[in-house]
Formats: C-alpha cells, structure tokens, sequence
C-alpha cells in the first residue's frame, strides 16, 4: 500500500451546524440572512496579547499588534448578544440534547458537569475575541476501529462579508465539533469516515443542511513531514483528493530539501535594499512601491519555481507568508523576466546584490514597515524549506490545494466562561436521550419492511423529507408512491421553478397542527379518490392556489371521465373471446382486472359503471 | 480527592475512560479538571485521584520602566477593573492593580504619563457604603496634594454614578478626577477597558478641573464621552455605551483612537480652585421609589430618618393617601425632596393638587436633579450645613453642576 509506506497518518475534525430554533446563547433565530437585510453596523478593535500571536517573527507580530478595527453587520434577527454588549443566556438545552444524541450514537462517554470555556479567537469573527466552546463527550468508536476523541458543543463564528468586515447572524448558531484520532492510513478511509459521520450526524435530523453547514478539517502528516492542518473542507467528495495533494506536497518539499542540502543551500543573507534599481520598471507593482527589498536565497535556483500541488510551488508558499504583512505578493527570479520585469532589470539585481547563478533572489515591494516585515517572513519560510515541511494551518483552494494560513496553533488558549453556569448530565438524563437509527440502518429498514428497491430505500432515508415518509407508511399509503413522491415528484416540481415547501408543512399560517398537504393527497390515492399518476398534477394545482380538495376533484373528474373509458374499451376489447362468451357475466371478472389497473385509485362503483358501459358497447357491435 | 490542590495533576474515570488532567477546584460539589486541550469538565471527587503535584509555576513579571519627561497621574482603586492576566494553566482571570502590571496590559497608557497606584479597595461597587465614599475623597484629595496631575478612580460600574457624585461634592478640585470602569470584563479582547482606560488617562492630563466619569460614548470604539460626575447615570444594564449625561451635553469626548480630547465650552478648566475637602456627610438619608397603590405604611420605615428623596412619577407626585405621612415625616424634622422617575425634566409640584398639597406639606423640589445624585447631595448638605432653613435652600441651588436652572432643548 502506498500511502502506508509513506506513513500517512490522518485525522478529521468535523463542524456541523445544528437546526435548533435558538442559538447557543442567545434566542435569536439560527437563521442566515442576505447581507442586504442588516439593519445596523458598529466596529470594535479586538485586542491580542502577545501570546495569542503564535509563532511569527518579531516584524509581523508588531504589524498584527496594531489596532485590528472590524466592522459588524447586525439584523432584526440579532441581539445584544451577539454584540457582545449582553452577557450570554444559559447553554441551550436543545442543542446539548442534540449534542449528547450524536455522542450516544458514537458510543461515547458523556461529561458528568459540562463546563463553557472562552477560546480566544482574534480574528474577528466572534465580537468577544473568544469563541465559547464545551467539551461534551469523550472517547467513542469508529467503523475503521479508530476512535473520536471528543464532541464539543461550541458557538459558530460570525460570518466574513469581505475583508474586515463581519456578518453577524450567523455567529452564535450552535455547531458540534467532531474530533477523531489521528486513526485513518489513507485518504479513501478519510473520505470514508468523514462520509459515516456526516450520515451519523444527518441521522439525527436535526443538523442544518446545504453549503457551508458542515465543514472538515483535516490532519494529515507523512514520514518525516509535519502535522499540517486544513481547514474548511465544505465538499465531502473532495476530502480524500485533499488528502492526496497534501501528501504530494510534502512529499515534494522533502525532495526541495534533499536538493537544497545537496547544494549546500543557506538563507543567511541580509535583505538589501534595491528600490533604485526599478525606478523606470515596467511592472507597476514595483514602480508604486515606496521601497523594494531583495532577499537572496543562496542554492535556491529552480526550487523557488518548482510545483510542489497542482497550481502551487515554494514560491506560492513564500508568498503566503510575505502577505502576512500586508504586501501583495513576491517575485522571484525562477520566475522572472514575467510581469513587466525585463531580463536586463533581472541581470541589474543579480549584479547588484551579487547573486550566483545557483541563487535564487526574491523581491517583495510595499511600504518600507511592511517590506521590512516580509523579508523576515520570507526568510523564515525558506528556512523551513531547508527543515523540510514546517506545521501549519492550512485552508483550502478550489479543486483541493492548499495555502498557508498561520502556524498550528498551540495549546488552544481556554479559560471558563464564568457567565454561563455549569451543566450537569446525570445518569437518568441521559438513559432518557433516545438512540436514534442511523440512515445507513434506515435504509436497509426501507427496503427489508417496505420492499423498496436498494437505491431507492437509501435516497428516501437520507433525503430530508424522511419524517414525512415514515409518516406516510404510517397511514398506511403505499411506500413506493410516497418515495416516488416525496423524491422524483418533488424535484421535478421544484425544476419546474414551483416552490413546494408549503405543500410540506406540518403547521398552517396561524401555527396549528396540519396534515401536510402532500400527504393528504397521497390519502387521496390511498383512498382511491384520486389516481396515483394524477398526483403531479394535483399537487401543482395545489401550488398554483387550488385546495387539495378541489385539486383532487378536479383531476379526477378530467382523468376518471376520458381515459377510463379508454381503459375500460382496451380492457373489454382484449378479452373479446370471452366476453363473447360471457356476455354481460364479464363484468364480475373485468371489474377485477380493471380496479388492478387503476390500483384502487378510482372509486369501484364509477368503474363498474364505465366497464358496464364498455361491454354494453362491445356486446352491441357484435 | 479532599487534599486536591490547584494545579495538581490527577487521573480520573469517566464511564469507562481514563482521563487525565491539572485540578482546578470543586464546584457544586464536583471536581473540575483542566484537559490538556484546555478544556474544564466536571467530574465527581471520588473518581479522581492524584498523579502528582507540580511545583507551582511564579509568573514572570518585569517592572515597566516609566517615561520621566510624562506627567505623573494617580491610580485609585476601589474594586472596577482596568486591568486583568489570565493564567491559562489555570484559566484564573486576575485583576491588576499595580502600575507594572496595568502597563503590561495596557501599554499604550505609558506614552500618556507616569502612573502611581493606590490600592484602596477591591469591592463590588454596589457593596460601596457613604463611608468609603469619605474614604475615597480623602484618598483623592492627598493624591492631589501629593501633585498628581490628575487623579483616575477605578470602580465598578453599577454604583459609579453614586460615588462621583459624592466625590463631586466633597472636593473643590483644581484637575481631573476621573472615574472609569468597563462594562465588558477586562479579560476579553474585546473589552471596553481598553479604550475607556487611555481616554481617561487622556482626560486626566488634560485640561479638566472637576469630577467626571469617562466611558464609551457608542456601542462602537469610537469615542468616549467625558460625563460630569453630577449628572451622569448608567442607562443600560450591559451595554459599553451605558453612562449617559441625563439632561445636559456630556462635558466632552476623547476620540479613540487618536486620543484626542474636546472640552464643551462651559467645563470648570484645570487650576480653577485650591484643593480642599468637605467630607463629612450624613447617612441617615434615604431615597423612595413611589409606585402606585404603596401604603403609607412604607413610609414609617424612613421615619427617623435626617433626609428623603422621592422619586415620584410625572412632574414630582405620590398618591393623595401618601401626602399625611410625608407631611408628618416633614413636621417630625425630616428634609424631603422631591425628584422625578422620569430622570428627563425638571419636577414641578405647583401645577396640580397633589403636587400643590405636598408643598403645602414642606417638600422641596429637587428641580432637575437626578434621584440618586439629590439623595447623594442631601447627605453632603446635612453632613454640613446644621441649620434646616439654610439646608432647604442649597438644596435648591446648583453647587456642583448637579441643578440646571434653564432646561435646553435637545439635551
Ligand atoms: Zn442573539
């Protein structure tokens, strides 16, 4: 096995959004709004300490010290809250019973008193500065025979409308957190665990559904690499091709690295200041910038360009780091004479800062705080590129490769959320949490008790419309009908550009209790009132304004009247021999024959009359 | 599990799990743990057991080196805090007091002066008494003397209003004195104490000569305002921007955060009086929130009593049926004043019966005052002034900025 002998080793942590009607702590709704609809915006200027910085040169960490401003959105369906103007509500216990139903499910071990911590997070998407976070459950199982480590129950973070500038109706909305064991050896098993978990999740029915409702990230390190993190999978197919490129590229970079030894490459040069020498340039980033700095990468010719993922080179990854600062990207001399840089502008700066062939000599441009700040950042990275594959977090581009986001953080920096008071799970609370049957588990129920066909019996467990068909084998209505239905019939309406949702709900405009309008239909069918194939029909006359009643009427009376004297004809024609012979004693016989055709959906008296009809007419021509 | 201590290192058995981690403490008769990945759980006493105990760590601290060229300012602290270290080890959130430990955390107060502390309480502001208020202006006015440019006062925020008010009072001062808190607990990176502390270090060096409160102005990092300790009061139970000016502009703001500092014509300036201090007051007063249908019986509790404020409803009004009981509070030697629960206006007790009947009865209209800063007044005013007559009439005149006689429009 491959991967094996390249001793990958992985592991995931999922974050999936719960649909519960308020969020963690606070009442409002957990609802996404359009960025349109904020009704207000205030800023604030978060504050980081040294220590939440990480591991970044001093340069950088004085260009982060400075006062972060950033922007918030809020609604009519956000607080103070959210604000962080108000102290927070006590944890809500519906998204803790959610929480402690998945942990049941994995088989884990609940925490006799949950307590609330505060996770500084300086980025500023929680308008605290912390995220509030629980620790819920430890140690459960996988299908692989790996472990989860723990569940946490923790609050999701404000969304990003652009740079500084933040969302603030998502943030609040409660999420659980998923951490495995670094237990999968390859990235088909961590596409396959982070499938079970999301179906273990989904189980519940009470988890949000749709983009950006679940994200993954991933740990992944090979022999000899480093522990790299990437954030924010949100496509469950691509988990495993992430996997696979992260591989490559580490792989890739301890190759860089054997050659840069070989060479005997250094990165001990001091970053010289080369302004002048693009005075004239043809690249206007460099004739804006008020100050150009080169930093020679001695050893380093053709690594700098070389790719390392699809679209990536160490280039890429020195430029990462340099935007740190604020400066818009790097140039380098693998890659030049390109972007209005001429080859007599490359000859100039290899003479100048005495650059050997096997150099590689890198250019970042900006203001001189923040050049100054970059080299160092470029430095360090190359550094790393002699060390091999420095820990990061990473986050994810289109198609699966990835960018340098900050180093791996440490030992997540807690302290207790002293506004929210412990939580205590006793025993009996949770005996009472009910097992809920996984999808997979479903699906096979489907099949086994209501002869669904495999596939079908799947789709029906992981569609969100599965209550409505346990609801509807409950009143007895065909489960195939109901699958087709609530599957086929639904989406082609929706294609259609009808919006079926109303047709769904259990509960009219004033909040009462309905039976869903699709299942009264479906009722319809059962009670032979209306024919199945009719049901498209009626239920998008039911969307354009009709009741179901009359929808069905209506229907019924168009369908029942022409082609069921059509089938009553056919059906009386291709028995003529014995109808021949029995004459008007056919019609006991073909009423059986015709109600199996019609499957019960028209009323018998109307059929006997329309097949009485129809013999009369047949027995005439004779 | 009963000789746990902090920061030991214990194993413990949850269901069928082995877990390990640092001992916190015990609450609601639990133990709580500190996971390595952070995290606190409870778990119960009996399952824990220890590992070992690590020697304690002592923080690392290094004494700031202050600017000597920079005006020297005078920390007071009563309890409010502008400054805290957590321990993540541990997850204690501890306040600072020292003026290494404030600079540390908030470096950017060492560009605006020098800084001297004194620590002279660390309590809740709503445990604050009238005598620690007396405590509090003899400490500020030996800090002016001593010749600090300007003097802060860390407080809790509930009662803040309170204690300006009497420090207003108390002192005839010559530079700020600058009461400041947070409303967001200074741990949180997104703590008002920040901005609120360099504004009112900003304030304090500045030109000012009287008592004020400086807080956030917004919800948003954008400015502070400069409230005068008189008429200042906490709006909002939460909120950054919950002190309000209440019937008056605010004396100023500080902009954040370029720090500067914009006075309202009409401020009392730095150096417009020789410090001095009038610390006695009289505690026996009391402050009464009418409310409709209260029996007169209420009242017998505040008989005895040296001084009342009412907080009465509208223009200044009790129920008919309370108008004997104030009536006899006032023949029994009590000075009762009158304020409005409205806070916004000015009390009027001569267009209406009841209004007429209670001055008939001997009360004194507050005029403008808000109901704590009149109760705060009455207790200076019969601290000093023996003689009743002359005690009713200061009641009516503006001594510290606390009375208005012209209502502005659009205040
Ligand atoms: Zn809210």
């Amino acid at each position: 096995m491959e991967y094996e002998r390249l001793g990958l080793v992985a592991g995931i942590e999922i974050h999936q959004q719960l649909n519960t009607s308020e969020k963690l702590f606070c009442r409002c709704p957990t609802e996404l709004r359009p960025f349109e609809a904020h009704n207000g915006e205030f800023f604030r200027y978060l504050r980081a300490t040294e220590s939440e910085l990480g591991e970044i040169d001093r340069a950088a960490r004085e260009e982060m010290k400075n006062l972060r401003k950033f922007r918030y959105y809020t609604y009519d369906s956000t607080c103070l809250v959210e604000n962080d103007e108000e102290p927070p509500a006590p944890l809500n216990p519906e998204a803790l019973a959610i929480c402690l139903q998945i942990a049941k499910m994995c088989g884990m071990t609940p925490i006799p008193q949950v307590h609330t911590m505060r996770k500084l997070v300086i980025d500023g998407s929680n308008t605290s500065g912390f995220q509030r976070t629980a620790l819920v459950a430890v140690n459960g199982t996988l299908p692989n025979g790996g472990a989860i480590e723990t569940i946490c129950l923790e609050e999701e973070a404000a969304q990003r409308v652009k740079d500084e500038v933040f969302s603030l109706d998502r943030l609040g909305i409660p999420l659980v957190e998923i951490t495995t064991s670094p237990c999968m050896r390859s990235p088909e098993e961590v596409q396959e665990i982070a499938e079970y978990l999301g179906m273990v999740l989904r189980s519940t029915g009470k988890v949000k559904r749709g983009l950006g409702t679940i994200r993954q990230d991933v740990n992944i390190s090979i022999r000899e690499g480093a522990r790299v993190e990437i954030k924010g999978v949100q496509e469950l197919d691509l988990i495993a091709e992430v996997v696979r490129r992260e591989v490559q590229r580490q792989q890739r970079l301890l190759s860089i690295r054997q050659r840069l030894r070989e060479r005997g490459a250094s990165v001990s040069r001091a970053p010289q200041d080369v302004t002048a020498l693009f005075s004239h340039s043809g690249s206007k980033i460099l004739m804006k910038a008020s100050r150009i700095m080169a930093v020679t990468l001695a050893g380093f010719a053709g690594l700098v360009g070389e790719e390392i993922q699809a679209g990536r080179r160490l280039g890429s990854e020195l430029s990462d780091y340099a935007k740190k600062c604020g400066v818009g990207g790097i140039f380098h001399t693998d890659e030049l004479p390109a972007y209005g840089v001429t080859a007599e502008e490359v000859s100039a700066l290899r003479a100048e800062v005495g650059a050997a062939d096997a150099d590689c000599v890198v250019l970042v441009a900006g203001d001189t705080r923040q050049v100054e700040c970059a080299c160092q950042q470029v430095i360090l990275r190359a550094e790393h590129a002699l060390e091999g594959v420095p820990e990061e977090t990473r986050k994810m581009l289109e198609g699966g490769s990835t960018s340098y986001m900050r180093p791996l953080p440490g030992a997540a920096r807690m302290y207790p959320e002293t506004d929210v008071l412990p939580v205590p799970v006793t025993s009996e609370f949770w005996e009472e949490i009910p097992r809920v049957e996984l999808l997979n588990a479903k699906a096979e129920r489907f099949r086994r008790e209501h002869g669904l066909d495999a596939a079908v019996a799947r789709q029906m467990a992981y569609s969100e419309h599965v209550m409505l068909f346990q609801r509807a084998v409950d009143l007895g209505i065909s489960a195939t009908l109901a699958a087709r239905t609530l599957i086929a019939t639904l989406k082609e309406l929706s294609r259609d550009g009808l919006d079926v949702r109303p047709l769904l709900a259990d509960r009219d405009r004033e909040g009462v209790p309905v039976l869903p309008e699709v299942l009264q239909v479906l009722l319809g069918v059962k009670d032979a009132r209306v024919g199945k194939e009719a049901v498209p029909d009626v239920l998008r006359r039911i969307i354009q304004g009709e009741s179901p009643e009359s929808a069905m009427q209506a229907v019924e009376s168009t369908a029942a009247g022409a082609d069921l004297e059509a089938l009553a004809r056919s059906i009386v024609r291709e028995r003529m021999p014995f109808v021949r012979e029995k004459g008007m004693e056919a019609l006991g016989p073909l009423m059986g024959v015709m109600m199996k055709e019609v499957r019960g959906a028209v009323d018998g008296r109307k059929v006997s009359q329309v097949l009485k009809a129809a013999l009369s007419e047949a027995l005439g021509e004779k | 599990m009963s000789d746990l201590r902090s920061g030991d290192l214990v194993r413990c058995f949850v269901g069928g799990s082995e877990l390990k981690g640092t001992y916190i403490t015990s609450r609601d008769g639990m133990a709580v743990l500190k996971m390595d990945s952070g995290y606190n759980i409870g778990v119960f006493p009996g399952d824990c057991t220890l590992i070992e105990r690590p020697p304690p760590v002592k923080p690392e601290r290094e004494e700031v080196i202050q600017d000597p060229s920079l005006p020297m300012l005078s920390i007071v602290s009563t309890g409010g805090t502008i400054a805290s270290r957590i321990d993540y080890r541990t997850g204690a959130v501890t306040s600072q007091f020292d003026a290494s430990d404030i600079l540390r955390a908030i470096p950017g107060l060492s560009a605006i002066a020098r800084y001297r502390t004194r620590k002279l309480y660390t309590i809740l502001s709503e445990n604050m008494t009238p005598s620690i208020w007396q405590e509090l202006a003899r400490a500020v006015y030996d800090e002016i003397k001593g010749g600090a440019r300007g003097v802060i006062v860390t407080h809790g925020t509930d009662t803040m209003a309170y204690s300006a008010a009497a420090l207003s009072f108390m002192l005839d001062t010559p530079v700020p004195v600058v009461f400041v808190g947070s409303q967001r607990s200074a741990d949180r990176p997104s703590s008002d104490n920040v901005m609120n502390a360099l504004c009112s270090a900003s304030v304090a060096v500045g030109d000012l000569g009287e008592v004020a409160v400086v807080m956030h102005g917004t919800t948003s990092d954008d400015r502070c305002a400069i409230h005068r300790g008189t008429r200042v009061r906490k709006m909002h139970t939460s909120r950054r921007d919950a002190f309000q000016s209440i019937g008056v502009s605010p004396l100023g703001y500080v902009d954040y955060p370029s720090l500067k500092v914009t006075l309202s014509p009409g401020t009392r300036g730095r150096g417009a009086c020789e410090p001095a201090i009038h610390d006695r007051l009289e505690p026996a007063c009391g402050l009464l929130y009418f409310s409709p249908g209260m029996s007169p019986d209420m009242l017998s509790a505040y008989s005895g009593l040296k001084g009342v404020v009412i907080a009465g409803s509208g223009l200044g009004h009790v129920s008919t049926s309370l108008i004997p009981a104030i009536r006899e509070l006032v023949n029994e030697g009590t000075l009762v004043v009158m304020t409005s629960q409205c806070l916004h206006g000015r009390v009027c007790d001569r267009v209406y019966d009841t209004g007429r009947d209670l001055i008939r009865a001997g009360v004194v209209e507050g005029e403008d005052m808000l109901p704590e800063t009149a109760l705060v007044k009455l207790m200076w005013v019969l601290g000093n002034e023996p003689d009743s007559q002359r005690a009713r009439r200061m009641m009516q005149e503006n001594l510290k900025g606390e009375y208005t006689r012209r209502s502005l429009h659009g205040v």
